[in-house]
């Protein structure tokens, strides 16, 4: 390595710390003060770690809500993949494996689901018709909805990696086809599966305006519902809502540092080929 | 013949039933109830009244034109800063990929939590925003509260937290470049701006559809960074459609609110359409 590059690198080191780890060094200074060092808006040092105080307190806040929310987006994302990765898996496997005069159309469906914003008050209307509305499970058929697109395309760019031979082999032996795609093509998902769920995941839990939308009332919070609603809680109380957004920034954090690299490889999947 | 036994049509089935019945019919719906005058109580047909009205009330052109702006300047931003940084990245530089590590978290994080940060970092008088930029010397603006302001305040957040997304899908598209061409051109004696002109950004071209396209269609639906920093204001100067939708709908006007999300629709149609069209017939004539 060259000097020139060690310079640079240690001055590019310098202005990326500055810009992309300072508002998080914020946030968690923030969220270990008192309110009234909090106010101060600056990135002092807390005269008194109050890590434990404002842990219990944002937890305990209007009857335990933020714990609720949890659980509520627990449910959510884990409903919403598992009812993903097997539909969007059986729709890629079918419209790759086989080419029809509906494909066309069946693309410009999928497309369709990645470019249209949804029509949300029709939808608040239908979800209500179908006694969905303010439901967790409305929300999870919502979320398996709005990431169908997504996930099809990712799963059907991996299924054409899988040679035919091989469901031709099983259903010469006289499978069926869901035993064909259920033993034989499921098992082998397994790389693209993790993208989806750790994709979806990601997208899931940080949803806002889907709930906004769909899951209204203090019943359903979700974690970024709880969030919001904090915003003006806890206007003179600084330091719980920092707390809180250091709780919602957590669960990612984990997810980043275990699957970073499957992560990456699923947001930038398909950017190569176009 | 054998494929219609082997892979039958019903795996369609689970998924999209959901998807046409939560999706696809709200969405044909909405073109209706847009041509209605629809409140908790009637739906009544009245035509393009709502259009109109979109086209009249200030507040609500304004929310058409910071959509537009919102989406079409992040967008630029994010892939010309995305390329440029995933130039610098791939350079060898020291600790490159920890900078690729940093640049990327912020996408990770929930939009309302940076909305949130954000806002007090950028508070006028006591922000971090400002009393960096006073050690500099620079008398900060009061970036959230003044009208002029503050929709630009808000993509420039937004920037921060999707480049990384940028950078990663250039990375990975510089990586297909062939070394040779570099090698061919130094041999030539081309500088390296010429070099980065000429070969990488014509050869990174299907990182840019992809990073344009996806930015574009994000920034002009976009509604949870502007909702957690300005709620639109100050006034309506910060309303993009997608916040205008939610306030119609919050006010009752859900016919009004339906239209606006039609108008929204047709605006990313005729914008990312016809990119997506002429992006494609470029890279034919290459």
């Amino acid at each position: 390595m060259k000097r020139q590059q060690i310079i640079n690198g240690v001055i590019a080191l310098v202005i990326g710390v500055l810009i992309f780890v300072t508002p998080f060094i914020f946030i968690g200074l923030t969220a270990v003060k008192s309110a009234a060092e909090a106010s101060q808006l600056g990135l002092s040092w807390p005269s008194e770690w109050l890590f434990w105080d404002n842990l219990v307190a944002v937890i305990q806040a209007r009857n335990y809500m933020l714990l609720l929310a949890y659980f509520n987006s627990t449910v959510i994302t884990v409903g919403a993949i598992s009812l993903l990765v097997i539909s969007a898996a059986m729709i890629g496997y079918v419209i790759q494996r086989r080419p029809s005069k509906w494909n066309g159309f069946i693309y410009a469906l999928i497309l369709a689901g990645l470019m249209i914003p949804p029509a949300v008050v029709p939808t608040i209307w239908l979800l209500k018709e179908l006694h969905l509305f303010k439901t967790l499970h409305g929300m999870i058929l919502i979320q398996v909805a709005y990431g169908l697109s997504f996930s099809v395309l990712l799963f059907r760019s991996f299924i054409a990696s899988i040679p035919r031979d091989l469901d031709e082999a099983a259903i010469i032996d006289g499978a069926k086809p869901w035993q064909v795609f259920f033993k034989v093509i499921l098992p082998l998902l397994k790389p693209v599966t993790v993208t989806v769920i750790l994709v979806q995941s990601v997208t899931i839990f940080n949803d806002f305006t889907n709930p906004l939308y769909y899951l209204p009332g203090k019943d359903n919070v979700t974690v970024q519902l709880t969030l919001y609603n904090f915003q003006s809680q806890f206007s003179s109380q600084m330091n719980l809502l920092f707390m809180n957004i250091l709780l919602v920034t957590i669960p990612p954090l984990i997810m980043f540092i275990f699957f970073n690299k499957q992560i990456v490889k699923g947001m930038t999947a398909g950017a190569v080929k176009g | 013949m054998k494929s219609s036994r082997s892979y039958p049509y019903w795996f369609i089935l689970p998924g999209g039933l959901v998807y046409l019945v939560l999706f696809l019919v709200p969405t044909v719906a909405a073109f209706w109830f847009s041509l209605t005058h629809w409140d908790l109580f009637e739906t009544r047909f009245i035509g393009l009244d709502n259009y109109y009205q979109f086209l009249r009330e200030p507040f609500l052109i304004t929310g058409v034109v910071n959509t537009v702006i919102f989406g079409v300047l992040t967008s630029i931003a994010k892939s010309v800063l995305g390329l440029l940084l995933a130039v610098l990245l791939t350079s060898g530089l020291l600790g490159q990929s920890f900078l690729r590590t940093l640049i990327f978290f912020p996408v990770l994080v929930s939009t309302i939590g940076v909305g949130i940060a954000f806002a007090e970092i950028m508070h006028p008088a006591r922000g971090m925003l400002n009393i960096g930029l006073s050690y500099f010397g620079i008398q900060g603006p009061a970036w959230l509260i003044d009208p002029n302001l503050a929709l630009f305040s808000v993509a420039l957040v937004d920037i921060w937290k999707g480049v990384g997304l940028a950078t990663l899908i250039y990375i990975a598209g510089l990586a297909t470049i062939s070394s040779d061409y570099y090698e061919a051109a130094r041999i030539d004696g081309a500088t390296k701006l010429q070099m980065f002109f000429r070969i990488t950004v014509p050869l990174v071209r299907p990182a840019t559809v992809t990073v344009v396209t996806l930015s574009l269609i994000g920034g002009l639906r976009s509604f949870d960074i502007i909702w957690a920093m300005t709620k639109g204001g100050p006034g309506f100067s910060s309303d993009v459609l997608a916040s205008v939708i939610y306030k119609q709908y919050q006010a009752g006007f859900y016919g009004l609110s339906t239209a606006g999300n039609i108008i929204l629709f047709a605006l990313v149609a005729f914008i990312v359409i016809p990119l997506t069209y002429w992006f494609n017939r470029r890279e034919v004539d290459l």
